[in-house]
């Protein structure tokens, strides 16, 4: 079987960090669990076309350390001949979830040397949130601002017309003058420029009949 | 004592008389704005004074100046710079009731220059200011999804990796400088107009309009919410941050007092410079704020009050920015930590769990004994928690990049990060309200406005001017002129002003009448420690101050940093020098305002000389008649 690691160019290195990923849920990597890894490559590898024939025992393992790290190849049907790692590295890309999942990790603590993982693209919401929030802020403030307008216009016309109905009043109040005889009794006028009423007039020198 | 006055003919017929101001209350009842309870004008005092400077600057002096030590100086000069030229404010505002046109043209006509400056310096600052609000809301507004969007890079168009600025630097530093501000590498590279950044200061603009639309009117009933709040939030960060891993490295790493920083004069510098920006000194707007009071209020009180939150502001909010700091460098170092042991046991094939912080260098040793041809092939990242520790934490920086970071690796990171920008918000925004009347009021006084204009037209039109105005900071380079506005427009001015303000008070008003003033309001004479600060101390300081503020900035060469993904050690900034013409505007924005001042002064006397051998024939024709009635009719 160590001729078959020896055109490394097929096998793939795994890593895997269980401890990282699941602490003190940790398991213990035994054999049972490298038959459960032989089992999801080969089930990898038998959705790819033509590679439906492929067993379990069609997988290698080699080295595995206590890191936990190992090497591994998948054979073809005769055993002799390994499969191309384009062919692998494809099935395995299709089906990483499924591999992550069955070990409960994740592609960064169950590592394929030289397989690149697919990244998630973020999900984009189909209108950004930031728009919303700013939206709603934004139409609150500006009913804000209209009230507030609209407020201040009002108290304005209120203190307008208030004034000056109190001016009209002032005025019909200095209107009410006492009048004794037909003459004005505000002897001291003071609004200026008026004259006496208190002396009387050339046309009123002679009382009426 | 100092008892030199200059002599100020004709400042008993500017100013009211102390009977005067007995009965003033109830004439200004209509025609001024008045506080509807004392409280809205501590709170709007508070908020004017505690701003972002006490969140993101006074963290990082205190850190990079000794720690525990310069609380020495910061303290010292807060008692003796800060609170006195505080109350010198608030005690002639309170007495000459005007805003700082009025209260410095009624001094002395020649001083009305002094206002004109403050207010020169309210609109610059209120541009660049109001321009940070705007970023602080769009994170806010994007900090509404799980995960966040800095907490990841987006992928390339091939989605096989990702996006490469991202990949280089990391996700903070791409959302902040790509995704934000869309930085271009040079301030001559203007761009054009970034639209989500621009409906974000449309937002910040409506929302300082609707505060301050009717002036205190507004902004008191405001500041209830926007004074308080950032307590409240500090207090939950600091519950949050002490419960954190690492949290007490870095409020250690704050306080753990150097102090041979003590002897070095920049520490001392920087100390005066933090405590006099930090008050919110000679802005006008604390000028404006104080002649609302009522007579008899006791602004001596009130300035050791606001003094004392300021302090224990700065120093509360630097406890909780450093308990998170000191969060993030620890999550770091062990992120660090744990790329290094992982590269040994990958390399040596070691189970986990065999390699811990402890024995790392143990296992190193032995690696390189068992195998040394392999463990010199490996590469080891150097983790230094100090250096995490000191990684960028003041201004922006601190507040967008490792802030950011910093709550992505909380738990529910999106609570955490809409309360730290509300916090942000607030704060920016109880500072504006401080800004905008340092503007309009002076507009007022100085009479370009009509005075049939409404004050919601006014405060329009100022917020739609400045708004249209600040378009030059949401352009690819607009990060780069904030910061040029940020350095120049909002420091020299301010320190000449509050120079000219000191010796207006204490030698054109004089200081025995001020006295006599404040015994008037308060009800006792200001104590000999006033005394001599006022006379003696605080300006000096001020004069020390200024002359090596301006010595630093002058003879240092005019740099700026630059994000530029082309340059070799991206992602650190490049250090380039300004182009020629940004010098005519460095000089024009400190300039204005400080040539304001004897401009001013020399446009006066050029006007009284011009009218003097006018004034005679007004002597002449105005002779005095006696009427019948006894009226004098001059």
């Amino acid at each position: 079987m160590a001729k078959m690691f020896k055109g490394a160019e097929n096998a793939f290195k795994v890593r895997l960090s269980i401890r990282t990923a699941l602490g003190d849920k940790a398991y213990a990597w035994d054999t049972n669990e490298e038959y459960l890894f032989k089992a999801m490559v080969a089930f990898s590898m038998r959705k790819v076309a033509n590679r439906e024939k492929t067993e379990i025992s069609h997988v290698l393992l080699c080295n595995v350390t206590q890191r936990v790290s190992f090497w591994f190849v998948v054979t073809d049907p005769s055993e002799k001949h390994t499969l191309p790692a384009v062919e692998v590295q494809e099935a395995i890309r299709m089906n990483r979830n499924r591999i992550n999942n069955a070990f409960f990790l994740n592609d960064q603590t169950l590592e394929f040397l030289k397989i690149p993982s697919t990244l998630i693209p973020p999900t984009d919401p189909p209108v950004p949130i930031w728009i919303i929030i700013f939206g709603v802020i934004f139409c609150i403030v500006i009913v804000a601002i209209i009230l507030l307008i609209l407020s201040g216009i009002r108290q304005r016309r209120r203190k307008d017309k208030g004034p000056s109905e109190v001016d009209d009043t002032e005025d019909k109040c200095e209107n009410t003058i006492t009048i004794e005889n037909g003459i004005p009794c505000d002897p001291l006028d003071t609004k200026g420029g008026h004259v006496n009423d208190a002396f009387m007039t050339e046309d009123e020198r002679l009382t009426p009949l | 004592m100092v008892r030199l006055v200059l002599p100020n003919p004709g400042l008993e017929d500017r100013i009211l008389s102390l009977d005067q101001l007995e009965s003033i209350e109830e004439e200004e009842a209509s025609s001024r704005p008045k506080w509807d309870n004392k409280a809205q004008y501590m709170l709007t005092c508070v908020g004017f004074c505690v701003g972002l400077g006490n969140v993101w600057r006074f963290p990082y002096l205190c850190q990079s100046h000794g720690g525990g030590a310069f609380m020495i100086p910061f303290l010292i000069l807060l008692v003796v710079e800060g609170m006195p030229l505080l109350y010198l404010e608030f005690a002639i505002g309170q007495r000459l009731r005007k805003g700082s046109v009025g209260i410095w043209s009624s001094i002395h006509p020649i001083l009305k220059g002094v206002g004109i400056a403050s207010m020169f310096v309210s609109l610059m600052v209120g541009l660049y200011y109001n321009t940070i609000i705007a970023w602080v809301m769009w994170y806010f507004f994007n900090s509404f999804q799980d995960p966040l969007p800095w907490s990841q890079c987006p992928l390339n168009e091939n989605q096989t990796d990702y996006v490469e600025e991202c990949a280089r630097s990391s996700p903070v530093d791409y959302f902040w400088y790509r995704e934000t501000l869309n930085i271009s590498t040079s301030i001559n590279d203007s761009g054009s107009v970034q639209w989500w950044i621009l409906l974000c200061l449309t937002c910040a603009w409506s929302v300082l309009y609707v505060c301050t639309i009717r002036g205190i009117e507004t902004t008191g009933k405001a500041v209830y919410i926007t004074s308080t709040l950032p307590y409240i939030v500090l207090t939950v960060f600091l519950i949050r941050g002490l419960t954190l891993k690492g949290a007490t490295n870095g409020i250690a790493f704050l306080f753990t007092p150097n102090v041979e920083e003590l002897a070095k004069p920049t520490t001392w510098l920087d100390a005066g410079t933090q405590v006099f920006f930090s008050f919110s000194l000679a802005f006008g707007g604390l000028i404006s704020f104080s002649s609302y009071n009522s007579v008899h209020n006791n602004c001596e009180k009130d300035s050791v009050i606001v003094s004392i939150i300021n302090g224990f502001t700065s120093v509360f909010a630097a406890t909780v920015i450093y308990s998170v700091i000191g969060f993030r460098a620890t999550e770091r170092y062990d992120e660090c930590f744990s790329t290094n042991i992982l590269t040994l046991i990958n390399a040596f094939d070691l189970p986990e769990g065999n390699v811990t912080q402890e024995n790392f260098e143990e296992m190193q040793r032995w690696c390189n004994a068992t195998d040394p041809a392999a463990y010199a092939k490996l590469s080891f990242q150097t983790c230094d928690l100090n250096s995490f520790l000191s990684q960028g934490v003041e201004g922006t920086g601190l507040a967008f990049i490792v802030f950011t970071e910093a709550i992505t690796k909380m738990p529910v990171s999106p609570l955490w990060s809409v309360l730290f920008f509300i916090m942000l918000f607030c704060l920016g925004l109880s500072s504006m309200f401080g800004n905008v009347e340092g503007v309009v009021v002076p507009l007022q006084d100085l009479k370009v406005i009509p005075k049939k204009w409404p004050k919601e037209l006014v405060t329009g039109l100022l917020c739609l001017g400045s708004y249209l105005i600040t378009f030059v900071f949401t352009l690819n380079s607009g990060q780069y002129w904030l910061s040029l506005m940020d350095n120049y427009a909002g420091s020299i001015p301010l320190l000449i002003v509050a120079f000219c303000e000191m010796f207006s008070v204490v030698y054109v008003y004089g200081v025995d009448r001020f006295n006599r003033d404040i015994e008037f309001m308060v009800g006792h004479k200001p104590n000999i420690f006033w005394q001599v600060m006022w006379r003696l101390v605080s300006p000096l300081i001020m004069l020390v101050i200024f002359l090596a503020f301006f010595v630093v900035e002058v003879t240092k060469e005019l740099t700026y940093s630059v994000w530029d993904p082309a340059y070799e050690e991206f992602p650190n900034s490049r250090r380039t020098s300004y182009p020629g013409w940004v010098y005519v505007v460095v000089v024009i924005v400190a300039g204005v305002p400080c040539l304001s001042i004897p401009g001013f002064a020399i446009y006066k006397l050029i006007r009284n000389y011009c009218q003097r051998p006018g004034d005679h024939q007004g002597l002449v024709s105005a002779p005095s008649t006696a009427s019948v009635n006894g009226d004098l009719k001059c």
